[in-house]
């Protein structure tokens, strides 16, 4: 159960009559950087608002980090960087941390001793005295990310992180998200921006309509799939389905005459190009591209059935 | 200890915000210009009412109206400085990194409802403080039950408070000052309807008083307040004219308000603790 940094079970959400999340179940391991991607409207802020016990679930169970869901003990041990990041901005750049640092129940000497080294881990050392008022977004983003590790958390949730962004505060959250790998903390990393994910992230969840679709794992999926686009002289109407015994995702591109299909590992093309020619099609072309995560998200969101990950 | 927290940060942020300085500053200005007006009204009457008896009328009639218009700016600041406080930091998010925090979430209203009571408590020492000490400094003459009185203007106070943290909690910003504006005004009248109707012997009038009172207790405080501080004058309608105390709310009536006090705390605290954000 502790190796486990979340683990949800049904985890469910009704507004009203609306339901924003119909089934939420799944786990990060500890020391994990998980992203959860998912189209507008899937379900995504909901899910980590239970998460993180700021909504309540109606329905299904959760734990996080061993400690059941809201409690206190779950809390201590997480740190959050919201979306909607809105601090007191009456309040200077280490007045700020120290407040945070208090309400995570840090001692002043502890808190004294983090501090600079957060403020200097996300570039804003010589800012400490400034008031956030005066911050720019990505300056304010950045406070929010120190804010999150403060407690030296072993699960950190990560909203949108790189959305007010430039490159190299982008990369600073790339960096922060490894340097946090390297420690053994869990990361659960919320973000549109699916190269940010593939570049940063050990497995990925794709939900759609309040549910988790698919669960992969990048490592398996970056040596594994490839998506082959071919095109033989005179296709059969049988081509089609035949294909699906080699890969997924068969599918006429366009008017062109190409056809695009997903193979699950590199090592099935050979297998594809010989059996397409003992078949007696004429073979024009056979090109693999390696997946992308886009590619991935697009093939998964847009099933209409629910896939076991 | 979160709640300590809390109640520090509330205050910081109203001498961040520059309010605290701006009520002080304005507070002595009024303080200021209560005591120039109350010397020369005083000098006056020295010299042209030889009898203390009458002289007293006026004196009670100046210090009657200082706590009166006191009182009402406190009531009034009591919502102006609380009405945003919990709906604006859920309505901007500023309250989601306070909450995922390890803290009980009423630990966070309860610290909001310490900062802004002590601060409350300053400025009633202040203003209403100030208008009986210029009093007393200027004509010599006693205010009484001074501590009982301000305890009452601070116990309107806290229930005001308490009715904007808990409408906080669920009402946009603006939704929730006028609500509690809107309950603090339905108080006032109700109050003004059993005195004139304590006045006149009207039963149904002083009823329709009571029942307002239980709604909202807030204005039968100040007129028990009153009441306590000029206990000769404000009793009687032919000097204190239309604020004069008739009808005195019974001790019974500060009991409750106590009760409804704390029962609106909790339920601040409560809704809080319940509600998604």
């Amino acid at each position: 159960m502790h190796d486990l940094a979340i683990e949800t079970h049904g985890l469910r959400k009704e507004f009203g009559g609306r339901t924003a999340v119909s089934d939420l179940t799944l786990s990060v391991q500890a020391g994990e950087v998980f992203g959860f991607l998912g189209p507008n409207g899937a379900g995504k802020t909901t899910s980590i608002k239970m998460l993180l016990s700021l909504t309540m679930p109606t329905a299904g169970t959760a734990s996080i980090l061993g400690q059941p869901l809201g409690s206190r003990a779950a809390r201590a041990g997480i740190g959050y960087l919201p979306e909607h990041f809105r601090f007191h901005e009456w309040l200077t750049a280490a007045e700020f941390l120290d407040l945070h640092g208090r309400l995570y129940q840090m001692e002043k000497t502890e808190r004294t001793a983090v501090i600079p080294d957060l403020l200097a881990l996300v570039g804003l050392a010589d800012r400490a005295n400034t008031r956030l008022q005066a911050f720019s977004k990505g300056m304010l983003q950045r406070i929010g990310l120190a804010q999150a590790l403060l407690n030296n958390p072993r699960l950190v949730f990560l909203d949108e992180p790189t959305s007010g962004l430039d490159p190299l505060g982008r990369r600073l959250v790339r960096d922060v998200v490894n340097g946090l790998r390297e420690e053994g903390t869990a990361v659960f990393l919320n973000s549109h921006l699916l190269s940010e994910v593939e570049k940063t992230c050990d497995r990925v969840a794709f939900i759609r309509d309040g549910a988790v679709l698919e669960t992969i794992s990048l490592a398996d999926f970056a040596q594994g799939s490839v998506q082959v686009t071919l095109r033989v002289g005179q296709p059969t109407p049988q081509l089609l389905p035949d294909l699906a015994q080699f890969g997924s995702a068969v599918q006429w591109q366009g008017k062109n005459g190409r056809i695009h299909l997903t193979l699950a590992q590199e090592s099935q093309l050979p297998q594809l190009a010989q059996w397409l020619i003992d078949q007696g099609h004429t073979l024009y072309e056979l090109t693999p591209t390696p997946l992308s995560l886009e590619d991935r998200f697009l093939q998964v969101i847009g099933q209409p059935e629910r896939v076991e990950g | 200890m979160t709640t300590l927290i809390i109640a520090q940060l509330t205050i910081r942020e109203t001498q961040r915000r520059r309010i605290l300085w701006i009520v002080v500053l304005l507070a002595l200005g009024f303080l200021g210009l209560y005591a120039l007006g109350f010397h020369y009204i005083y000098a006056g009457l020295q010299e042209n009412l030889p009898a203390s008896e009458n002289r007293n009328l006026f004196v009670g009639a100046l210090v009657t109206m200082g706590l009166y218009v006191t009182n009402f700016l406190i009531a009034l600041m009591t919502v102006l400085m609380s009405a945003a406080s919990v709906s604006g930091e859920i309505e901007s998010h500023t309250a989601d990194t306070l909450v995922t925090k390890p803290i009980r979430r009423w630990e966070l209203i309860l610290g909001k409802w310490l900062g802004f009571s002590i601060l409350l408590l300053g400025y009633i020492l202040l203003l209403p403080g100030g208008v009986i000490l210029i009093s007393i400094w200027q004509s010599g003459l006693p205010v009484a039950n001074v501590l009982p009185g301000l305890s009452l203007i601070l116990l309107q106070g806290l229930i005001l408070l308490s009715l904007s943290l808990a409408g906080g909690t669920r009402l946009s910003t603006l939704a929730n000052g006028a609500m509690a504006f809107m309950i603090y005004g339905i108080a006032f009248l109700g109050s003004w309807t059993e005195q004139i109707g304590a006045l006149f012997e009207n039963q149904t009038a002083v009823n329709i008083g009571i029942v307002t009172s239980l709604i909202m207790p807030s204005e039968a405080l100040w007129k028990k307040a009153l009441a306590l501080f000029q206990p000769g004058f404000a009793s009687s309608p032919v000097m204190a004219g239309p604020l004069a105390v008739t009808s005195q709310p019974s001790d019974l009536m500060i009991g409750y308000a106590v009760a409804y006090m704390v029962a609106l705390l909790a339920l601040a605290l409560w809704s809080f603790s319940r509600r998604d954000l």
